[in-house]
């Protein structure tokens, strides 16, 4: 599915804030794999998932998506395989435009626009049923303009904007970090019934330890720019938060202070 | 003073599809483009030149229509291919094209008074002022009806999105770069028929006639936001148009209690420069009337 082969990425080479951000990671994820990633700040790893996503090209390395190399792709091109939701709340919708503006945007993503009409009574009818699955009440609320949800709902529709056209990858960058516990809570177990009803591949950056063991099948574990723990399915089951500690002071050969991992 | 009436009504008309140009750079892309100073005359230019080479008005329009587009994509690629900053690739083109003007003219000024216009030869009957009145109104309201529609297609609510959340609309597939050009080209190609309007209804084109434009289009953006609202995109629209026309009244209030026409931009500016500062000015004194209120 996605294939990463030693990438890595400097930024500001040459000069006085010049910074390795990712050296040599190479990732591979099968069809269907919900993989948590973890790591402190400066880790790489919304180096890692922007590299994937195209936001800037990598130094040297290839990255496939099946079987097609899209490390030259531009962000817009690769938007037809990956559907994203970021940190900030606000950068996954358009505030000053309608629900369903956002929504048709997000409907027809990958594909070239054109001078139709931008959403017909039969797709509003479809919005409707795929807003009433969110629980938020946002099925009566089409018109309304997206600026005025809260944070929490507009993470809601950005996630059902990522996945409404079935991408081949999502990208989670810790799209949970800027809301409360409470509404982070819903927010996270909305993107586990997605993710599992529509077998998304699916990368999701976490600072929070104990969801990167309880949600997803595999767990990596990034450290100055590599990965340097990888749990698959079986072993990540029984893993407490820390076993996880001890797997890291052991890759790393440092002790894990609770400034480069949040815990919670 | 019911001609003055008829006539401040029509040339807001003739400048609403200026505004409108103005609106969907300045409010639509969020970007300050200042091509316009320089497609205003474009426009103006193109079609004079070829009236008096025996053109008819209404394909005239059309070529100076099409001369705005190129500016306004000369802007574009300007901005997006060669990562020049808005302002300055509007500035670029803008100077760039008093040579183009003065090359299509062959000379500063070009009289229309013997040609036909699209006022003298779709009169109907009607006197100079009512023909204009009327034939503004036409073309405006075909503009905000095509804008309506264009703005509603897929195309024209990316170019909305990419002003509004480029990051957004890239995650969705869309190349922002051609949203910007297409954005910028509609825009010019508005302010260039408005140029051609505003000659024919003149009888001349002046190579001068665009300084100020950007901030008469700006004036009438805000003026009709803040007077008629900004709810949906089609309240945007009417709203800059009736702007337009209420910028004229307030012109030609001024100039009939006796301020010099010379003084003009200097008054525009200035009131520009207020509406634009009124969030700045209205939070300030909002946190100076709070902090009052703490302190008794």
């Amino acid at each position: 599915m996605l294939d990463i082969k030693h990438i890595s990425k400097t930024f500001n080479p040459g000069t006085i804030t010049e910074k390795v951000a990712l050296t040599d990671v190479s990732l591979h994820l099968a069809p269907g794999e919900f993989v948590t990633v973890i790591g402190g700040n400066g880790a790489g790893k919304s180096t890692l998932m922007n590299s994937i996503a195209g936001t800037y090209p990598v130094d040297t390395g290839t990255i496939t998506i099946d079987s097609t190399d899209i490390t030259k792709w531009p962000e817009h091109k690769r938007a037809k395989f990956i559907g994203r939701v970021f940190q900030d709340p606000m950068m996954g919708t358009a505030a000053n435009m309608m629900i369903e503006e956002n929504l048709a945007i997000a409907a027809r993503r990958g594909k070239t626009p054109t001078l139709r009409w931008s959403s017909s009574a039969k797709e509003r009818e479809h919005y409707r049923e795929l807003l009433s699955g969110l629980h938020l009440g946002l099925e009566d609320r089409l018109e309304s303009h997206v600026g005025l949800l809260s944070g929490g709902q507009r993470q809601a529709l950005t996630l059902l904007m990522a996945t409404m056209a079935q991408p081949k990858l999502l990208l989670l960058d810790e799209h949970t970090a800027a809301l409360d516990p409470k509404t982070a809570e819903k927010v996270l177990s909305l993107t586990k019934s997605i993710v599992e009803r529509q077998h998304l591949t699916t990368l999701m950056i976490t600072h929070n330890m104990r969801d990167a063991l309880r949600l997803g099948t595999r767990l990596i574990m990034m450290y100055e720019g590599r990965i340097i723990v990888d749990v698959k399915e079986e072993q990540k089951k029984g893993l407490q938060v820390k076993d996880l500690l001890e797997l890291f002071e052991k890759a790393a050969g440092s002790e894990l202070t609770s400034d480069s991992l949040l815990l919670s | 003073m019911t001609a003055l009436i008829i006539a401040t009504v029509s040339q807001g008309l003739l400048w609403a599809l200026m505004a409108i140009g103005v609106y969907i750079t300045f409010r639509v892309l969020d970007i300050a483009d200042l091509t316009v100073e320089g497609t205003f005359p474009l426009g103006a230019a193109t079609c004079a030149t070829l009236l008096t080479a025996g053109w008819q008005p209404i394909p005239a329009m059309l070529m100076a229509c099409l001369a705005g587009c190129l500016a306004g994509v000369v802007t574009g690629l300007l901005t997006t291919k060669l990562k020049i900053p808005a302002l300055l690739a509007g500035i670029l083109t803008m100077i760039a094209l008093y040579s183009v003007n003065l090359r299509i003219m062959g000379k500063a000024n070009l009289p229309l008074l013997t040609q036909d216009t699209i006022f003298t030869l779709y009169s109907f009957g009607l006197d100079k002022a009512t023909a204009q009145l009327a034939i503004g109104f036409i073309v405006v309201l075909l503009t905000a009806v095509v804008n309506y529609w264009f703005f509603g297609t897929e195309i024209g609510a990316a170019i909305r999105a990419t002003g509004v959340n480029p990051h957004m609309i890239r995650a969705n597939g869309i190349n922002t770069d051609i949203m910007v050009v297409l954005g910028l080209l509609l825009s010019n190609g508005l302010v260039a028929v408005s140029g051609a309007l505003v000659a024919q209804s003149n009888g001349f084109a002046d190579v001068g006639m665009g300084v100020g434009t950007i901030v008469i289009g700006l004036a009438s953006v805000i003026i009709g936001e803040v007077l008629f609202g900004t709810r949906s995109f089609k309240n945007c629209l009417i709203s800059v148009i009736l702007g337009s026309i209420v910028y004229r009244a307030v012109i030609a209030v001024v100039l009939q209690m006796g301020m010099p026409p010379n003084d003009l931009k200097l008054f525009t500016a200035i009131l520009v420069a207020i509406a634009l500062s009124m969030p700045l000015i209205q939070s300030r004194w909002r946190k100076f009337k709070k902090d009052r209120k703490a302190a008794n």
